[in-house]
């Protein structure tokens, strides 16, 4: 009986690279527009919890603890499988679009949030002096600074959202996992089809951590 | 040109404000004196209501801001003010510290903004660092564009927080040179401070304050040669044995 990693299994993988470019493209795809999401989402409710109005600040708190003290998986399934019940039906894209960028969203929430509150409170009252309103001081004066403090955490968390596309997979995702998993059991070569698929997905996270790093660096450098 | 009534602050359980009255005319340098936690800081901060007074009115311009929070911002808009840590924005270089305001508050042309901030920068003797950040710059350095930041908006008050210390002795100085040049040129000016050669030179009025309260006002003169309160008397003499 052959091997795991024979080497016709290895050449059933090139043979069939389109199945695999075709998942990386998705995942790719997934990645970037639920990056963008979590970050609309993350600067808005990481405002929100540094805001003077208390209810605001409860949002953040409700929106951050609920989504980080659940399973991906779980909120996954629910747009998946609980919507539908709800009458929206969603097609498999958008649920992983929408689900991995909402749980991303709370964990970038947080790094705003740290960002804002470690930028020194003379910088609001600098702004504030001038006749800058909340939102003016926060456009011009805070978030620029925050960024860069956010900007290593930030980049880590994006290296998470990559790799946490893979749970579209348990829902036919069609994305990079999907692809593999599929693949594989219809020929069981499961050997080669997880390596490539862990070298792609490597190929997208280790650049971005090793930026994450150098980043951080540079951060404690001019600090 | 500023007047406040009964001011009354609190921080928690403390009460640092004990019914403050101020009253400050247009062109009138205005120099608040008095020990650490006499509340000169919190008054000066209730000018434009970076503290919000719990009791009491602050009339600026005519404009009384605790019945009129709309109008808070604008008026902030003509009241530059000097911080004891500078606060100057790091992320931006020396002259963009000078024009975002004027340009997103005031709306004035950039280049229009970029002209009078070299100006005022020249004033301060800093047009060579106008493209440096503000952490390539020494503290006296700091508050200077600090000064000709806030003159950038064109105010009609300048207000000063305890403005030299946070400086080195040796930078002390360029500071307040920049600040009495300024005194002569008519803009209201309210300076809390502990450089009592400044008070003589620039003040017209010297306030003392302590535990939250005005103990005596008087011209400079009057006010350092012949103090009537004890609690004036006593801190004078403390502060000459520093010096």
């Amino acid at each position: 009986m052959p091997g795991p990693f024979a080497l016709f299994k290895w050449q059933a993988v090139l043979r069939d690279w389109q199945v695999f470019a075709e998942g990386f493209g998705m995942t790719i795809l997934v990645s970037v527009l639920a990056l963008v999401l979590a970050l609309v989402l993350g600067i808005l409710f990481g405002m929100m919890g540094t805001a003077q109005t208390k209810p605001l600040r409860y949002l953040n708190r409700i929106y951050v603890e609920f989504i980080q003290n659940t399973p991906l998986v779980i909120q996954i399934f629910f747009l998946y499988n609980g919507l539908p019940y709800l009458g929206v039906m969603l097609p498999v894209f958008w649920v992983g679009m929408l689900g991995i960028g909402v749980y991303h969203g709370a964990y970038v929430a947080e790094v705003v949030r740290a960002g804002i509150l470690s930028t020194p409170k003379g910088q609001f009252e600098a702004a504030y002096a001038q006749g800058f309103s909340y939102w003016g001081a926060m456009r011009y004066v805070i978030l620029p600074q925050a960024k860069r403090m956010a900007y290593p955490p930030l980049t880590n968390l994006a290296v998470n959202l990559i790799k946490n596309t893979s749970v579209m997979a348990m829902v036919a995702g069609g994305e990079l996992m999907y692809h593999a998993d599929s693949w594989a059991s219809s020929n069981l070569y499961y050997g080669p089809a997880y390596i490539i698929t862990g070298i792609l997905y490597i190929a997208l996270c280790l650049p971005l951590a090793t930026y994450a790093k150098y980043l951080e660096r540079r951060l404690e450098v001019s600090a | 040109m500023i007047k406040l009534e009964n001011i009354h602050k609190y921080f928690g359980e403390l009460h640092v404000l004990h019914g403050v009255n101020l009253e400050v005319a247009e062109g009138e340098k205005v120099v608040i004196i008095g020990p650490s936690g006499s509340g000169k800081s919190t008054l000066i901060r209730c000018i434009n209501l970076l503290e919000k007074p719990e009791e009491g009115s602050v009339v600026v311009d005519e404009v009384n801001l605790l019945t009129t929070p709309a109008a808070v911002a604008k008026v902030r808009q003509s009241m530059g003010m000097v911080f004891q840590q500078f606060n100057l924005y790091p992320h931006m270089t020396v002259l963009e510290n000078l024009i975002l305001a004027p340009i997103k508050l005031k709306g004035i042309s950039k280049d229009e903004a970029i002209a009078s901030g070299l100006l005022y920068l020249d004033r301060v003797g800093l047009q060579d660092k106008a493209n440096a950040y503000p952490a390539q710059l020494s503290g006296g350095q700091q508050q200077r564009v600090a000064i000709a930041r806030a003159l950038n908006m064109k105010p009609k008050i300048m207000l000063f927080d305890e403005p030299t210390s946070a400086l080195d002795p040796e930078m002390i100085q360029e500071v307040l040179d920049v600040m009495i040049a300024l005194a002569g040129e008519g803009i209201t000016m309210v300076v809390v401070t502990h450089e009592m050669g400044f008070a003589r030179k620039v003040a017209d009025r010297v306030i003392f304050m302590a535990d939250g309260e005005i103990i005596e006002q008087n011209t400079p003169e009057e006010f350092f040669t012949n103090p009537k309160h004890n609690r004036t008397r006593q801190f004078l003499s403390r502060i000459a044995h520093a010096v």
